[in-house]
């Protein structure tokens, strides 16, 4: 059965699904351009902190 | 007390030096709390796998059970999975914390004296809990079954582990959060929803109440939290705690700390929506089975990110696998992650969880995370921190080595023969002959992979054969040593004003610098799923259709679900037949959403080491469920099941009638109105039918027995939709 046949049982609320699975992967695609785009002189100061004891 | 002793106490910075111009200010680390949940954890790792270990050969053999209500197993099993989460796991968790949150924000705990009261409150919360089960004071959740008073306790301690973990953040000397922090974060925030939520429950007395939540949307709630547990007790916390301590026992950075942060947020985001795949086939609604499948295999990306990204850690010091115990572990505490999180998508496909659900894949499944994700892991934390609160080398590294072949060898002659037993009793269940019946009787499968179950026993015994070992090792690791419980440190005080290393602040820069920003905003995101998948099976009326023919349970009957629940039948036996030839064929019609709409709690159960009960109401006469709990083998040749003589002595408790009936009223079951003052008089009238039903058969009963009450409801399972249902009507 195809994932949309789940979805049409759903009476009155079919946005739910749709819409968390949209957020999540915008949240998904925005994190990841994010972090990408974060220097990389502070994801090593970051990455280093557990070996600054 | 002199001023360095209160320095060390307190963990305040009364002393300060200038070093090369700059500020540092001199602390102490408390390794006294860390020292204790270390402790702790090697105790109730040993009592929970010890009771995982009995449960196991009593599964094997029937006789380990003793007869005695506290050792069968449907009360030692609760026992086990309570301990070795919320107590080894649990403690294992707050000991990896407390080390690591104190050296990663340079700074001392928040309080000792909360620090004090969650370790003892812990402790405490763990014996009276494991106590309570084992007297059958049960909620009857899997994973959540201690009473209200505990639930209670468990918050309180949870938002006192919080205080002092937000507290020390706050008052950190370094900039950033690490990510292991918001691990710990997350878990914390998930934990507490989780926890709260599916904890909510109308009190009958001290020790017994019933789940504000029934049948459909119960199980929905309740696998929404037991699917979570193991991702927000047992998944995260330890991702936090592979964050710190596998870049310390390797001696260099994090693999790729951007994959870190992707992987942080896209793991609390999806864990939280894959609960309904505990569920599939089940009455749940389609709709939400599908979202539990859909993220389920969305899973995977993240989870594998992790691991992967903890595996390249290890770069370069490949060689050093080879001699160090310590990242042995590790290796395979990863590999094993890495495998479950694999195999928990897999078993999510509709097609594989029909061959696999009920069977004992799953407990192969759950082992292959506990015994190598989590037991590894805390093992190779503590083999490394040990050694370092006391100053001193460990014991024995040849023991440390013997352990790690020991657990391993254990963790695999665990999982291979249950996943065997599980292949060949479900292919076995699904059997027909060629005229169409089916060709295997339960009990012909059961004994089939019992010499499977021996061989579990065995895994255990060496994986624990292994943990002593440990223990003695790190006993003599302690003696020779001189413990360091305040630690001295140094570190600048964090600027009031952040300075960026690049032109314009970075948005992640600045949500990582703010724990109670990235608290709200870590609730928000594990929020997410748990309110899209429940509010739609709470509000929408066509989720659970209603069958005019399903009448709430009789007080007898009720007793008879108390005592069902109080013995763990549950844990042994679904309620739950799915739409599949082979169990229409064996059980009965399969279940329907509406049929379990006065069932506080909801008790379909997970695992079918004995048969599905839910429709075994007139299926059998008084007498033979009379005969089988006295001794199930006089009735089942072969039955692994435990003899429950104690409900052939101790009574109905009818003095509880009045205030069970008036909390089912409470939870909106349709009594009528002042039910619960003629409760009692129908109790009797049913007692004593089943009372003459059994003197046919020539077995002289006292109306008044416990077993009187649990035929009473046996016989009622599934009969409200069958034909002619066989139940007593409730006066009105």
């Amino acid at each position: 059965m195809k994932f949309i046949n789940y979805l049409k049982d759903i009476h009155n609320v079919q946005i739910y699904p749709m819409f968390t699975l949209i957020l999540f992967i915008t949240v998904f695609i925005l994190a990841t351009i994010l972090v990408f785009s974060k220097s990389r002189k502070t994801i090593t100061e970051i990455k280093n902190l557990p070996l600054e004891d | 007390m002199n001023t360095n002793q209160t320095q060390q106490s307190t963990g305040s910075s009364l002393a300060q030096t200038a070093t090369s111009g700059i500020q540092q200010e001199t602390f102490y680390y408390d390794n006294k709390s860390v020292k204790f949940f270390a402790y702790a954890t090697l105790f109730w790792g040993l009592v929970g796998m010890t009771a995982g270990l009995w449960a196991a050969f009593s599964i094997a053999y029937p006789q380990v059970n003793l007869g005695w209500a506290p050792t069968t197993f449907g009360r030692m099993r609760p026992v086990h999975t309570n301990a070795v989460i919320f107590a080894f796991v649990g403690n294992a968790i707050f000991c990896g914390v407390y080390y690591s949150l104190q050296r990663l924000c340079k700074t001392r705990m928040w309080s000792d004296k909360l620090s004090k009261i969650h370790f003892w409150g812990w402790q405490a919360l763990i014996l009276l809990g494991a106590l309570s089960l084992w007297g059958g004071f049960t909620q009857g959740k899997e994973y959540a079954e201690l009473e209200w008073p505990f639930d209670i306790a468990i918050t309180l301690l949870w938002l006192a582990f919080g205080a002092n973990m937000l507290g020390t953040i706050l008052k950190r000397r370094v900039s950033h959060l690490y990510v292991a922090i918001w691990f710990y974060i997350g878990t914390w925030v998930a934990v507490a929803m989780l926890h709260i939520v599916n904890s909510i429950a109308i009190p009958q007395s001290f020790l017994k109440s019933y789940s504000w939540y029934a049948g459909v949307q119960d199980a929905l709630v309740q696998w929404w939290y037991g699917h979570n547990a193991v991702a927000f007790f047992l998944t995260t916390p330890f991702l936090g705690l592979m964050y710190y301590f596998v870049p310390k026992a390797a001696n260099r950075p994090v693999y790729s700390y951007r994959w870190s942060i992707i992987h942080f947020w896209s793991l609390i985001f999806i864990y939280i929506w894959a609960g309904p795949h505990h569920l599939l086939y089940t009455a749940l609604p389609e709709w939400a089975q599908g979202l539990g499948t859909a993220f389920s295999i969305m899973l995977i990306a993240p989870s594998w990110g992790g691991m992967l990204n903890g595996l390249l850690t290890l770069r370069g010091a490949w060689d050093r696998v080879r001699e160090d115990a310590i990242l042995k572990f590790m290796v395979v505490a990863l590999t094993c992650y890495g495998m479950a999180t694999f195999e928990g998508p897999m078993l999510s496909l509709k097609s594989v969880n029909a061959i696999s659900h009920y069977t004992d894949w799953t407990i192969a499944h759950v082992h292959v995370g506990a015994l190598g994700w989590n037991g590894f892991l805390a093992f190779a934390m503590l083999y490394w921190l040990m050694p370092r609160l006391f100053n001193t080398n460990l014991y024995s590294k040849k023991w440390a080595n013997t352990h790690f072949w020991l657990g391993t060898l254990g963790i695999i002659f665990y999982v291979i023969p249950l996943y065997w037993a599980a292949l060949t009793q479900s292919l076995m269940w699904k059997k027909f002959t060629p005229d169409g019946i089916l060709q295997y009787q339960f009990m012909e499968t059961v004994t089939t992979i019992q010499p499977m179950y021996v061989l579990r026993g065995v895994g255990g015994l060496l994986y624990i054969s292994g943990l002593i070992l440990m223990i003695v090792n790190i006993w003599k690791t302690v003696k020779q040593g001189k413990f360091v419980a305040n630690e001295q440190s140094q570190a600048s005080p964090l600027p009031k004003k952040y300075e960026s290393h690049g032109k314009k602040e970075h948005w992640h820069g600045w949500i990582e610098r703010r724990p109670v920003q990235l608290t709200v905003l870590s609730l928000i995101v594990v929020g997410i799923g748990g309110i899209a998948e429940m509010i739609p099976t709470f509000l929408v009326k066509s989720n659970i259709p209603t069958i005019s023919s399903v009448q709430p349970y009789t007080p007898l009957e009720l007793h008879g679900r108390n005592i069902y629940i109080r013995e763990g039948c549950y844990v042994c036996h679904s309620q739950m037949i799915r739409p599949f030839r082979d169990e229409v064929a064996r059980y009965g019609e399969y279940s329907k959403a509406g049929e379990f709409v006065y069932d506080h709690p909801f008790q379909w159960g997970s695992k079918r080491t004995g048969p599905d009960l839910a429709r075994v109401g007139g299926k059998y006469p008084d007498s033979w469920h009379y005969n089988h709990m006295l001794d199930p083998t006089s009735m089942t040749s072969g039955s692994l099941m435990p003899s429950y003589p104690w409900l052939f002595t101790d009574r109905i408790d009818k003095m509880k009638t009045y205030d069970m009936i008036k909390v089912m009223k409470k939870l909106g079951v349709p009594y009528p109105a002042g039910y619960e003052n003629n409760a009692n008089k129908d109790l009797d009238k049913q007692a004593e039918k089943i009372k003459k039903s059994l003197e046919k058969d020539k077995i002289k009963v006292s109306k008044n027995e416990e077993i009187v009450a649990l035929i009473a409801y046996l016989q009622r399972l599934g009969t409200d939709i069958k034909n002619e249902p066989k139940k007593e009507s409730i006066t009105d």
